[in-house]
Parts: structure tokens; C-alpha cells; sequence
């Protein structure tokens, strides 16, 4: 999924004191315990609210800004069908970036904010996008594997214990994996074609396969939100277990493509009834996080870009309706 | 047979400026004022991609050569596009951007309603469909056109700027060559220099209310869309847009 739950910060938040406190926040729990969905007006934890803030702003900006590598190679889309389906995937990740935003404001925040945030270098999102798409086999391998990473865990999402959230991802989740499935095509293709084409699709796999590992997040031993947002069903299933069932999943399909995963350390252990798999490269992960991987500037750069110099039409557009709205009150 | 290759001609000429035109539109991509804005303007490079693909589509099978919508657009020099001029123009700023939309939009909506009347019924359905397209497409750039036109000093200045920089390149859409007379006296395509009057009221009303000023007629730039002379523009766009398939020309398929 898209957001990594990386950033630790959600500022302090005061813990229940008085009695009457202390049964409020047990009967939210025991809301979550009984499987109810919480809706923008019921009471929240204070906590949960940030948690979902954070998670869900996170999940917005990575599909905004997950929009820029794939929008590299519209241009260059080899045939017009390509050309057609990747703008149409490029549209709904657009969409789903709107949908987010619009359920992070019923906790109470504005998406300018949000933004804001976004382009100041303070909201994170999810790493993978920190990396460059270089040929046209790294728009397959974003559709198979970040966008199969990304089904893996929005799934479980779809039963988040925040109504609007879950609601948005159930919607997310269809298209989700028509962008899957369209990746893997290329891949595919790809993996079938001439030799050229063939050393393109591995050589981005080999490229590819260590970030989409690391999109699930940091392992369970250092992920520092883990049991709290699993106690709010905000999260149902731990970082390592998605990473496993991802594995499991994607290793027979790079094996129907004949397609080598870099890893010499991934095998069938059949007592686990799991993949065994190389360590992922924590290191790595953590310095794009904070703002070292091959991207992260050009990315915020250009987001920043756009804001900017679309400045004077948004402000044209303000100023245009509130004449508008003069004209209509004078008539 | 003479008439196919006339046909075949009249339709590169139509899947030539939605292609390209969706292609500009499609740079636009990571770069518009808005989230709402790039969603638009990507739904809009969509619909004039495919309606790319169905005019060559179509024309490669009049040719009967065995070239398909992908052979026509990948593998075609500057020499044998025929799209008009204006739609090679750069982007530019958003006024300029959006105004290059809306006058070939108002264009398109006047020749797409005509050609639903074509003798030719294959293209009469595209057009069809695309004329519901283009009738969004005008719309929303024209809002655009009034809201800068109408808002703040700055915009205005920079509408009436883009209108000024576009107008010498709207000339071409409207001048018939002896191509464009063939397909009228065939019943196959409209008297473009009718479809003037419809154009002329739109974009007209569209300035007045956003308190901009027609720009003077003066001389026209042509030579796109019968290939005489394009820009500078086009060969930076095919070369772009056709690198994979020049690159790799032993691929069969993607």
C-alpha cells in the first residue's frame, strides 16, 4: 500500500484522566471490538484521529505524486493502445488521490493543508515513487508489482474500522487491479518479445524488486505503530505478513514469465509453506524515507513547480467567482 | 480507388490533429494549476487518443497497404503528418494551453456535427462519438477562457496575449485546398468555410464574456495540414513519441 505508516509524529496527544474519559475511549473500543464502522461525527480518540489523518494524507500524496513516474513515459508510450490505457490508469490514480483527500477532510483537516504539507517536505509518502522509471518495462513493472503491492494491502483496507476510508477503498481496490493485471500484460509482452525487450523486462525487475518489498513498511520489530492502529483496526494485518503474502504470490508469476527475482537467497520452504526470502536492504529504504533516493527532490520539485505557477489561474478562478457571485447578488 | 487514397488523405488529416493535439495535452500531465485540472486535462488527451486511433485506424484500412493506427502514427516522418499547425504550437502557459484547446474545440464541434451528415457512414460514426466528446471538451476550456478572461489583471493579460500569439494558426482550419473541395463534392465532408459562421458565434460570445478582445484578422499561417511546411515543433514531438518503435524495430509487439 501507499502509506508506509513512516512518520512517527503525530504530536502528543493527551491521554484519558478523568473516569469519565477513561469510558468513553472503552466504549469506542468496544465499538471497534464489535466490528462497527466509525463515521466523521461520532466521538474519536484524539489518537485515532491522527492516525488516520496521517495515514490516509499519505496515501492521497503517494497517488499524486505516484502519477509523475508513469507520466514519464505517456509520451513515449509505444503504441496508442499503451498510450490510451496509461493515461485512463493515470486518470484514476487522479481520482483516487481526490477521493482521499475528501475523506481525510471528514477528520476535520483541509486538503490545502494537506498540501501544503506535501510540498513543504513535511508529509511523507511512499518511497517507491523516489524511484525513476528509465524504460518503458518500468510501466509494467509499476502496474505488476507497486500496484500488486499496493492491492495486497488495500484489501485488508476495505475492512478499516474509519467508514469513509474503508468505503474509499473499496472503490480503489477494482481499479487497482485492472492496473495490476494491465502491468503484468506489459511485462508479459514484453518477457515474450525479442531478446532486447526481454533483457528490458529483467533488468527492471531486478531494479524493482527490493522497493516493492520495501512498500509494506519497515519490519514488525520496528514498526512503532503496529499494535496500536491493529487495536483500532485501522490496520488488520502486520508489515511482514503482507510482504510474505506478496512474495507468495509474485514468485510463481515472475517464474510463468520466466523472469529471474534477484534474490539468491528465495526458496520454497515447505515446512513454513512460504517463500524464504533475502533480507531486504533496511538501509536503503531508510534513506529515501528521509529524502536521499534517486527522486525525492525532482519529485517534490516539480510538484512544487505546478503549484507554483499554476498560482495566478487559481487565483483568476477565485476572482472570477467572486465577481460572479457580486454580479449575481446586484441582479 | 483514387477516392480511397483522397479519403485515406482527409482522414490522416483528422487522426493527425487529435493525436497530436493529445499528445500536447498529455505533457500536461504533473504540470496543471490543479489536481482537478490535470484529471481534466489527461480525461480530454484520452478522448482525443482514441478518437486518434479510430480516424487512422479507419484510414489505414482505405489505404490498404496493411498499415494499422500504430504503423500510421509511429512510423510516419514530419514529411507525411498532416495535422494543422496549431496543434504542434508548445503549450506554453496555462492560457495558452487552454485557449489552443478551445478554438480547435469549437472547430471540432462545428466539423464533427457537420460530418455525422457524411456520405461516408464509418466516419460519420466517429464523429459521432467524438462530437460528444468535443462538446465537453469546449465547454470546459471555455469556462477556462472566461475565468482568466474575467479574473484578476494578470490573467486577462495573459488570455489576451495567448489569443493574439494562436489567432494566425485558426486561419489553416478554415481555408479549403483542393483535398478539402474533393471531399465536399463527394458528400464526404463539409463546406469548411460554413462551418466559419458557427465558429465565429461561439468564439465570439465566449471573448465577450470574458471581456476579451478579438484578435485582428490578419495573415494566416498554413502549410500543416496539407504537409507543405509544419513547424519546427512536430519533429520534436514524433521523435518523442516514436522513439521505442524506432528504437526497437524488430519488436512485433508491446
Amino acid at each position: 500500500m501507499y502509506t508506509q505508516g513512516l512518520d512517527g509524529k503525530i504530536g502528543p496527544v493527551r491521554e484519558a484522566e478523568t473516569a469519565e474519559e477513561k469510558e468513553r475511549e472503552a466504549r469506542f473500543q468496544a465499538r471497534i471490538d464489535a466490528e462497527e464502522r466509525i463515521e466523521p461525527n461520532d466521538w474519536m480518540p484524539e489518537g485515532y484521529r491522527r492516525t488516520l489523518i496521517r495515514q490516509i494524507s499519505q496515501h492521497a500524496h503517494s497517488e499524486i505524486v505516484g502519477m509523475l513516474p508513469e507520466g514519464n513515459w505517456v509520451t513515449r508510450a509505444p503504441t496508442l493502445r499503451r498510450k490510451a490505457i496509461l493515461l485512463a490508469k493515470i486518470q484514476d490514480e487522479a481520482g483516487h488521490g481526490l477521493y482521499l483527500y475528501s475523506a481525510c477532510e471528514t477528520l476535520g483537516v483541509e486538503r490545502a493543508e494537506l498540501v501544503e504539507q506535501l510540498l513543504a517536505g513535511k508529509a511523507k509518502y511512499s518511497s517507491i515513487f523516489n524511484y525513476p522509471t528509465l524504460t518503458w518495462a518500468d510501466v509494467g513493472m509499476i502496474g505488476w508489482l507497486v500496484d500488486g503491492a499496493a492491492i495486497m494491502n488495500q484489501v485488508p483496507l476495505q475492512r478499516c474500522s474509519y467508514g469513509p476510508y474503508a468505503r474509499a477503498m473499496v472503490r480503489i481496490c477494482k481499479e487497482e487491479s485492472f492496473h495490476q493485471r494491465q502491468g503484468y500484460e506489459i511485462v508479459m509482452t514484453l518477457a515474450q518479445g525479442t531478446p532486447e525487450q526481454r533483457r528490458m523486462a529483467q533488468e527492471s525487475l531486478d531494479r524493482w524488486w527490493w522497493p516493492a518489498l520495501m512498500m509494506f513498511g519497515p519490519p514488525d520489530s520496528d514498526s512503532v505503530h503496529t499494535a496500536q492502529s491493529m487495536k483500532w483496526k485501522i490496520k488488520r494485518v502486520t508489515n511482514d505478513e503482507l510482504r510474505q503474502k506478496f512474495v507468495d504470490v509474485t514468485v510463481p508469476q515472475a517464474e510463468r514469465l520466466g523472469l529471474r527475482i534477484p534474490d539468491p537467497q528465495l526458496r520454497w520452504n515447505p515446512e513454513r509453506g512460504h517463500y524464504d526470502f533475502g533480507p531486504v536492504p533496511w538501509d536503503e529504504f531508510w534513506r529515501v524515507i528521509a529524502g536521499e533516493g534517486p527522486c525525492n527532490r525532482e519529485r517534490l520539485e516539480q510538484r512544487r513547480r505546478a503549484h507554483e505557477e499554476g498560482r495566478w489561474v487559481r487565483e483568476a478562478a477565485l476572482a472570477h467567482a467572486e465577481k460572479r457571485r457580486l454580479r449575481d447578488r446586484a441582479a | 480507388m483514387a477516392e480511397d487514397r483522397a479519403r485515406f488523405e482527409y482522414l490522416l488529416r483528422l487522426g493527425d490533429n487529435s493525436l497530436i493535439l493529445g499528445h500536447r495535452l498529455s505533457e500536461m500531465l504533473g504540470n496543471a494549476p490543479a489536481l482537478e485540472e490535470e484529471m481534466a486535462l489527461v480525461n480530454v488527451a484520452l478522448d482525443l487518443i482514441g478518437q486518434a486511433r479510430l480516424f487512422l485506424g479507419y484510414a489505414g484500412e482505405l489505404e490498404g497497404a496493411g498499415r494499422d493506427e500504430d504503423a500510421l502514427a509511429y512510423r510516419r516522418d514530419v514529411l507525411d503528418y498532416r495535422c494543422a499547425l496549431i496543434v504542434e504550437l508548445p503549450n506554453g502557459d496555462f492560457a495558452h494551453a487552454i485557449g489552443r484547446l478551445f478554438l480547435i474545440s469549437a472547430f471540432d464541434f462545428e466539423l464533427y456535427g457537420a460530418l455525422r451528415e457524411s456520405a461516408d457512414r464509418r466516419l460519420a460514426a466517429i464523429a459521432e462519438k467524438s462530437l460528444k466528446e468535443v462538446t465537453y471538451h469546449l465547454r470546459h476550456a471555455g469556462e477556462w477562457v472566461i475565468r482568466l478572461g474575467d479574473g484578476t489583471e494578470e490573467s486577462h493579460r495573459r488570455m489576451q496575449k495567448a489569443l493574439e500569439d494562436l489567432w494566425m494558426y485558426t486561419g489553416e482550419l478554415f481555408t479549403p485546398d483542393a483535398l478539402d473541395e474533393a471531399m465536399r463534392e463527394a458528400g464526404i465532408a463539409p463546406d469548411l468555410a460554413r462551418l466559419r459562421e458557427g465558429w465565429d458565434r461561439r468564439v465570439d460570445a465566449v471573448l465577450r464574456e470574458a471581456t476579451l478582445t478579438r484578435p485582428a484578422e490578419g495573415w494566416m499561417q498554413s502549410g500543416g495540414k496539407d504537409g507543405r511546411m509544419h513547424t519546427e515543433h512536430l519533429g520534436y514531438i514524433l521523435a518523442e513519441m516514436q522513439f521505442l518503435q524506432r528504437a526497437y524495430p524488430d519488436a512485433r509487439a508491446w
